[in-house]
């Protein structure tokens, strides 16, 4: 037989940004013209590699085409699909090194990785439900349908030490159990695709590349607890991931895969998806399950928890993306193999968004545990333009800053609570020595302020009042004693507030202050900018913020 | 709020079908409201008591759910929509200097539309395409890797 390759175009929102879409449809005219019979052309999602868009890879080979353009299709074609010379001008070239690396398990920035819930993403097209049961998809949703109970099923994800990754880290198995034993006529499951931090990609690019992985995850969970329905919200953000949702939902439903005595076993199980209006707080459980109910997303105090009582005060379990689409591979490879990797208490992998003053932006899944400089140095590439490491802000507006003093930190849930930020749900945004932590203090302020629902005192006041001072000292403007009064009232939003937006919006404040406070002095008493960035207290030589 | 304007141009009917499609069905307001956007480009203050009387609900809470959620809005918005996307990433490299030149170039303030109902300029919180920022979504497309050059270009496109 001969060699049959595909060309896969990446068809990711990042992608399409560059102009893949053009690019794929393009390629497939001109196999048609030279009439290559043994080229297949096809897309997949985000292979998270969006800063060396459009991506075109040829498999099996293996050869990683970066910035593509429609320019580019035919010397593709004509170079390397039919006269088997690939095209190195197009080969990404290492930062460091200069020199071009044809393969994609070559490249540095996905060599170090270990991709567990990424392990679709960029390799499958995720409109086509036969790709992903080709790649072993389906099979744990049997296992655990056919030859599993219930109960034996929330033991393996128990045992295999899975914790949420929407950023609290909640034991999952734990959280099943509460659902499964409370007693009701009704259950509901939901995975949160809300994404709302700045800074995070995670979640769509998993809904964009691999919506079976989530949707097996979810139809697991919904056996596993005894619920028979589930919802997926869905950022509008995110008019892609929802439309590849929707085309999965469909082919599964086809399948036998989703409604009536699903696989034989008996067991129902519908999906409906609800897409989200623009709200941030809308992440957080309570808030999420109000807005599903058509209400304004307001959080509400817990307990009772959304196991206990949830979507219309049934038990409802609330799950990550991440943490569904952990879900088959522990199913399938069992809880022993998921559980060797990681630290003893974070257990698999954790996904980050890297993004910032970093030369490889991306998405990066590695153990947890790895070490921060593994992290930004060798998948990352390090800092562009020469310039040094100066923090990196993880968590989103509910995280802190890491200093580059401490390069070594692991990345784990202890760890990182630890250093005084949090996990999150994976943003890590990288700065270098031109950006000013006030100014970034500032800026997640603003979008917490703006986000703050109004419910409860804490947050609706001290946002403001924190921003107002935040705003004083990066005009210049702010005086000595303004430092104690934000530091008084960061520790009365932590500790009072409702909800998890409170409680955790003064960390960004708290960490630079821990970190960087010479900064905040330099800006009161000084009247001056050390990353020279805050636009009142730029020094003349001005550089472009 | 500003009382509802008698738009002729709004077909009411059509707004009602919208509400029937869902009549009785539980949770359906936010949707509903994300139809009548998605068809008029905002929410016609006048479509506020049809929707509460078809879901049966009062209009002080249609109204809440339409002034909580980011993406309502009861003003109409120009032929082209602008969103700077203000997320981290985007953030540190430079999503404030791209607002301050759209602002100039389109002589509006962020939230504003230009007099002609061309431009609407917006910004919106991430839209999750962090690696190539700065980012800003044009009708629905995303436009990575901004800067002044790139701006321009864009803008002259939409004139042609
Ligand atoms: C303000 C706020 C925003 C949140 N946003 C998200 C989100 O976008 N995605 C998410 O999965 N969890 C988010 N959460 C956490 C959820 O409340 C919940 O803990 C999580 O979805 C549970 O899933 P897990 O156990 O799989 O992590 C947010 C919490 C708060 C307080």
């Amino acid at each position: 037989m001969q060699n049959k390759r595909t060309v896969f175009v990446c068809q990711g929102t990042g992608c399409l940004s560059t102009g893949s879409g053009a690019v794929y449809e393009a390629l497939k005219a001109e196999v048609a013209k030279l009439g290559l019979t043994d080229v297949e052309v096809d897309f997949t999602g985000c292979h998270g590699f969006c800063e060396q868009g459009g991506i075109v890879a040829v498999e099996p080979e293996g050869i990683f085409y970066t910035h593509v353009t429609i320019d580019d299709v035919p010397e593709i074609v004509g170079s390397h699909l039919k006269g088997g010379n690939p095209v190195e001008r197009l080969f990404y070239r290492d930062p460091a090194t200069g020199r071009a690396v044809p393969r994609y398990h070559e490249i540095n920035f996905y060599k170090k990785q270990q991709r567990v819930i990424l392990r679709n993403c960029g390799r499958i097209n995720p409109e086509k439900i036969d790709q992903y049961i080709s790649k072993g998809g389906y099979r744990a949703l049997k296992k655990a349908l056919l030859e599993m109970t219930p109960e034996q099923v929330i033991e393996e994800v128990k045992r295999s030490g899975l914790r949420g990754r929407g950023g609290a880290g909640f034991p999952t198995g734990r959280k099943w159990e509460f659902s499964r034993n409370a007693q009701a006529d009704r259950k509901y499951v939901i995975c949160n695709a809300d994404e709302g931090d700045p800074g995070a990609f995670m979640d769509r690019s998993v809904l964009e590349a691999d919506p079976h992985a989530v949707i097996e995850g979810l139809i697991t969970a919904g056996y596993a607890t005894g619920a028979n329905a589930g919802y997926i919200y869905v950022r509008a953000e995110y008019p892609l991931a929802v439309k590849r949702i929707r085309i999965a939902l469909e082919h599964a439903r086809e399948r036998g895969f989703l409604g009536r005595d699903i696989l034989g076993s008996g067991f129902d199980f519908e999906v409906y998806i609800k897409e989200g209006a623009g709200a941030f707080v809308c992440g957080e459980e309570t808030a999420l399950i109000a807005s599903i109910e058509g209400r304004r997303g307001m959080p509400r105090p817990r307990p009772p928890y959304p196991a206990q009582s949830g979507l219309q005060g049934k038990p409802t379990t609330i799950n990550n993306v991440k943490t569904l689409a952990s879900v088959p591979p522990i199913i399938e490879q069992g809880a022993d193999w998921f559980s060797t990797i990681g630290t003893p208490k974070s257990k698999g992998t954790t996904v980050l968004a890297l993004s910032g003053k970093i030369l490889n932006s991306g998405l990066v899944e590695v153990p947890m545990g790895t070490p921060l400089s593994t992290i930004i140095f060798d998948i990352g590439g390090g800092i562009p333009g020469g310039k040094r490491l100066k923090a990196v802000q993880t968590g989103g507006p509910s995280g802190g800053c890491i200093p580059a003093k401490i390069p070594d930190t692991p990345v784990d849930y202890e760890t990182l609570t630890m250093v005084g930020s949090i996990m999150g749900s994976g943003g890590m945004v990288v700065m270098d020595e031109d950006t000013c932590m006030v100014e970034v203090a500032r800026y997640f302020l603003s979008f917490t302020q703006a986000e703050s629902c109004g419910k409860c005192a804490p947050c609706r006041l001290g946002t403001r009042q924190m921003l107002e001072i935040l705003a004083r000292i990066t005009q210049g403007k702010a005086q000595e004693s303004d430092l104690d009064t934000l530091f008084t009232i960061a520790k009365t939003v932590k500790e009072c507030s409702l909800c998890g937006l409170g409680q955790t919006c003064p960390n960004p404040v708290l960490s630079t202050l821990r970190y960087f406070k010479s900064e905040y002095e330099a800006h009161i008493n000084k009247k001056r900018c050390p990353a020279n960035q805050c636009r009142f207290l730029r020094r003349k030589t001005g550089k472009k913020t | 709020m500003d009382k509802p304007p008698c738009d002729e141009r709004i077909d009411m009917q059509r707004i009602e079908s919208i509400v029937e499609e869902c009549k009785g069905q539980k949770w359906a307001l936010i949707p509903v409201v994300q139809k009548i956007q998605n068809e008029f480009g905002y929410i016609p203050p006048a479509a506020i008591p049809v929707v509460a009387k078809g879901l049966r609900l009062f209009p002080s809470q249609v109204q809440g759910v339409i002034s909580f959620y980011a993406q309502f809005y009861t003003k109409p918005r120009g032929r082209q929509i602008i969103r700077v996307c203000r997320g981290t990433a985007c953030h540190v490299r430079g999503a404030e200097a791209l607002l301050e030149l759209l602002e100039e170039r389109l002589q509006i303030q962020e939230g504003e539309t230009t007099p002609d109902m061309e431009y609407t300029l917006e910004t919106v919180a991430c839209i999750g395409v962090c690696a190539l920022a700065p980012n800003l979504v044009l009708n629905d497309q995303v436009h990575g890797q901004m800067d002044a050059e790139k701006v321009q270009q864009l803008l002259k496109k939409g004139e042609a």
